[in-house]
């Protein structure tokens, strides 16, 4: 059963989340956006959206800062059990109020506006509905355990844990005796990945960051030199 | 000098009855979709009034367009690039789908299926969006002919320009109708607000279009665009636009609003352009100034030095021919009767109007002149500043000389016709404060007034050599999806979706005949 938790899920969860994006890139560009609804409902969008992105941002940084980086180098840069716990837990908690904040603003808008109801898919449904759960698992643990409760030193093991995955190396042993809780958090976050590819959540890697430095007018050929370009692949770069 | 070649349209405005022939056979065209109801890619607003969406004009509110910043360089108005991206989780400047109206549907199947009785069954407005019962309460052209002016058009911002006193006798003085697409500027701030980069304008024709497959639902181009004529397809989640039928334009053929026009006021026609100063045209200093700095971006078709840069930059021989044939370059350049529509946003737009002349007309005749003097439409044109004026606000950044000068061109071209054919004599007198030569008064009348189909529309075709390419793209047509501007059918709606004969399907390739 730890096995099955711990090393298969886990492996599952990854190829579907590879395989599903390589997919979904190859055959649905038109369906690849964040499929908009502010031009149906924008004044609890603009409350909602920002707060849930950049709360979300910063609970991710918190997540690498976790799990990626391993406590000794927190430790050889001077930063101690204690301080990590004020910083993270502090951090956390404000992190996870604005994405939990924004979260109920936006299913709020979609749940009480005919308008967007009706422009719910099923993947919405199903996207937010674990996006709540992995959100709810994931203050309960930082605010019940180590705001409220005594503490959980999830970086002695989940964190090894998670790292021996990503590498291959997994030991499904250290999350055996882990609160029941992050358990849960962590499943659900699998799942998560899991469905990624097929929902809209497949806008985050479509960040536009290179909208910095590109030319302001876009120009293209319409005819595809020398062979005409399949569909899915990009056009060369723009030129000014 | 790197020559370009551009497709673009003249409207005669004082031709336009409102008729909305063009917008009904665009949408059937290319908006009568889920997701697009409320979108015309084309629409005839009556003007004075709000507009679509609802003052679009005013930039203050939507932020379109470009601007100079305090050291002379252009600037997107929303903000610099950092400050549009910090913008992406939601647009403060996108208007809400009630700025543009909630379109509605009926319940057709009430009246068909009534049974018989005493009452004849009546059907309700349901709402396209929400699917519940709704009051129709605004429309693309809710103020037709003026319709409640009193009430709305005050929100007009182009009124906003003018002297106090005008604001409520106007609606008793003049309109006229405004049909609009997109403007396919040369300078387009949609293009430089997309943040995916999906918004190109095509080298070959200038052509606008926004790249289905790589539109992110960023929603930054809908309110950069200071005419607001890109749209969010609130279905797929992605923008369209006018897209200047380009399939119809590579075949040689008019824009489908151009073709079934019942006015005939559409002119289409290639302009060539110094594709390397249109940025230093769109910096003029005086939004007054960007008139005469775009004109002076065209570049004159029939000069010998022109005509080689336009070879050297790969346009051919015949798209030469056409733009020495051009009905657009001898409206907006040898007559110089065509204006741009708010020059002063800076995106050097390429759809461009003759103003009309039926609102001064209509102020003649208001006080009891006769409308049909000239002299009394002269006096007119220099003396009634209501009309000037907000024709001015539209076509010419407020600048009343040039719309008096278009006016009066137009007006004694009539009055020299008139001579011509119902006196038999020529008005040479006319001819001095149009500032024209007769052969120029009497080849603009003809072109104006009974120019025929392949005068009004010199549209080269795409190249023969192109065809394959041209093919090839219509067989993997990424715009087949759900919702999307194909419409195919045959594509499922995302991962999974149901088939056109109504069965579950999973796409698994892209391309002809494989999508199941």
């Amino acid at each position: 059963m730890t096995v099955a938790l711990w090393a298969v899920v886990p492996y599952i969860a990854l190829t579907i989340f590879v395989v599903g994006h390589v997919w979904r890139w190859r055959v649905d560009q038109f369906g690849w956006t964040s499929r908009t609804s502010q031009v149906l409902e924008s004044r609890l969008l603009r409350l909602g959206s920002p707060l849930f992105h950049l709360g979300a941002f910063a609970a991710i940084g918190g997540h690498v800062l976790g799990l990626l980086v391993p406590k000794t180098w927190t430790e050889a840069a001077g930063v101690d059990e204690h301080l990590y716990h004020l910083v993270s837990v502090s951090a956390g908690t404000v992190a996870g109020l604005m994405v939990v904040a924004g979260l109920a603003l936006l299913l709020a808008r979609r749940l009480t506006n005919p308008r967007i109801r009706r422009a719910t898919t099923r993947a919405d449904k199903v996207l937010f509905t674990v996006l709540a759960a992995v959100i709810l698992l994931g203050m309960t643990a930082t605010v019940g355990q180590n705001l409220l409760g005594g503490g959980y030193d999830y970086r002695a093991t989940i964190a090894v844990w998670f790292r021996g995955v990503l590498t291959f190396h997994p030991d499904p042993g250290l999350m055996a005796d882990v609160p029941l809780i992050f358990q849960a958090h962590a499943l659900s976050a699998w799942l998560l990945a899991a469905i990624w590819p097929f929902t809209r959540l497949v806008h985050v890697w479509s960040a536009p960051i290179a909208y910095l430095w590109r030319p302001y007018v876009v120009y293209r050929r319409r005819t595809a030199r020398p062979a005409p370009a399949r569909p899915f692949e990009r056009e060369g770069a723009s030129r000014r | 000098m790197r020559v370009m070649a551009q497709v673009a349209m003249v409207m005669n405005l004082d031709k336009c009855i409102g008729c909305h022939t063009c917008s009904v056979t665009c949408k059937q065209t290319w908006t009568n979709r889920e997701g697009v109801e409320y979108v015309w890619f084309n629409n005839v607003e009556t003007k004075p009034g709000v507009g679509y969406p609802k003052r679009y004009e005013d930039q203050e509110r939507w932020r379109g367009g470009w601007q100079l910043d305090a050291r002379g360089r252009l600037k997107l108005r929303a903000g610099g690039r950092v400050k549009r991206l910090l913008n992406l989780f939601a647009n403060p400047d996108l208007p809400d789908l009630d700025d543009y109206y909630e379109p509605a549907t009926y319940d057709y199947d009430t009246l068909i299926n009534a049974p018989a009785g005493p009452h004849t069954p009546v059907i309700r407005p349901k709402s396209a969006i929400t699917g519940q019962d709704m009051a129709i309460t605004w429309g693309a052209n809710w103020e037709d002919d003026l319709g409640g002016a009193p009430e709305h058009a005050p929100a007009d911002p182009n009124l906003a320009a003018m002297a106090e006193k005008v604001k409520l006798e106007f609606d008793k003085t003049f309109m006229f109708h405004l049909p609009r697409i997109c403007e396919h500027c040369l300078n387009p701030a949609c293009v430089a607000a997309c943040p995916s980069g999906a918004m190109y304008k095509r080298e070959e024709d200038g052509i606008v279009l926004v790249d289905q497959n790589r539109c992110r639902g960023w929603r930054m181009c809908v309110s950069s665009c200071p005419y607001k004529k890109v749209y969010v397809n609130h279905k797929t989640g992605k923008a369209e636009k006018c897209t200047f039928c380009f399939p119809r334009i590579e075949a040689g053929q008019p824009t489908v609003c151009a073709e079934t026009c019942v006015g005939r006021l559409r002119y289409i026609g290639l302009i060539l352009y110094d594709a390397d100063a249109v940025l230093d045209a769109a910096r003029a200093a005086d939004p007054r100034d960007l008139l005469e700095a775009q004109r002076g971006v065209f570049l004159d078709p029939d000069d010998p030095a022109v005509v080689d840069a336009a070879r050297a930059s790969g346009i051919s021989d015949d798209w030469i021919a056409a733009a020495q044939r051009s009905p657009i370059y001898r409206l907006a350049m040898r007559y110089r009767v065509a204006l741009p529509l708010h020059p002063e946003y800076r995106t050097l737009p390429m759809v461009w109007y003759i103003p009309p002349l039926s609102p001064v007309l209509d102020a003649v005749t208001g006080v009891g002149a006769d409308a049909d003097d000239p002299d009394n439409v002269f006096h007119a044109i220099t003396d009634l500043r209501i009309p000037l004026e907000y024709l001015a606000s539209l076509f010419s950044a407020g600048d009343t000389e040039v719309v008096a000068g278009v006016l009066m061109k137009l007006s004694a071209m009539r009055a020299y016709m008139r001579a011509r054919t119902v006196d038999g004599t020529v008005a040479t007198d006319l001819l001095e404060p149009a500032g024209m030569a007769a052969s120029d008064m009497e080849e603009m009348y003809r072109l104006l007034a009974i120019a025929k189909y392949d005068e009004r529309y010199v549209v080269p075709a795409a190249h023969r050599e192109d065809a394959a390419a041209l093919a090839a793209q219509a067989d993997g047509c990424s715009l087949d999806g759900d919702g999307g501007p194909g419409m195919s059918g045959f594509h499922p709606s995302g991962v999974t979706g149901r088939r056109g004969d109504g069965r579950l399907g999973l796409k698994l390739f892209i391309g002809k005949g494989t999508a199941s």
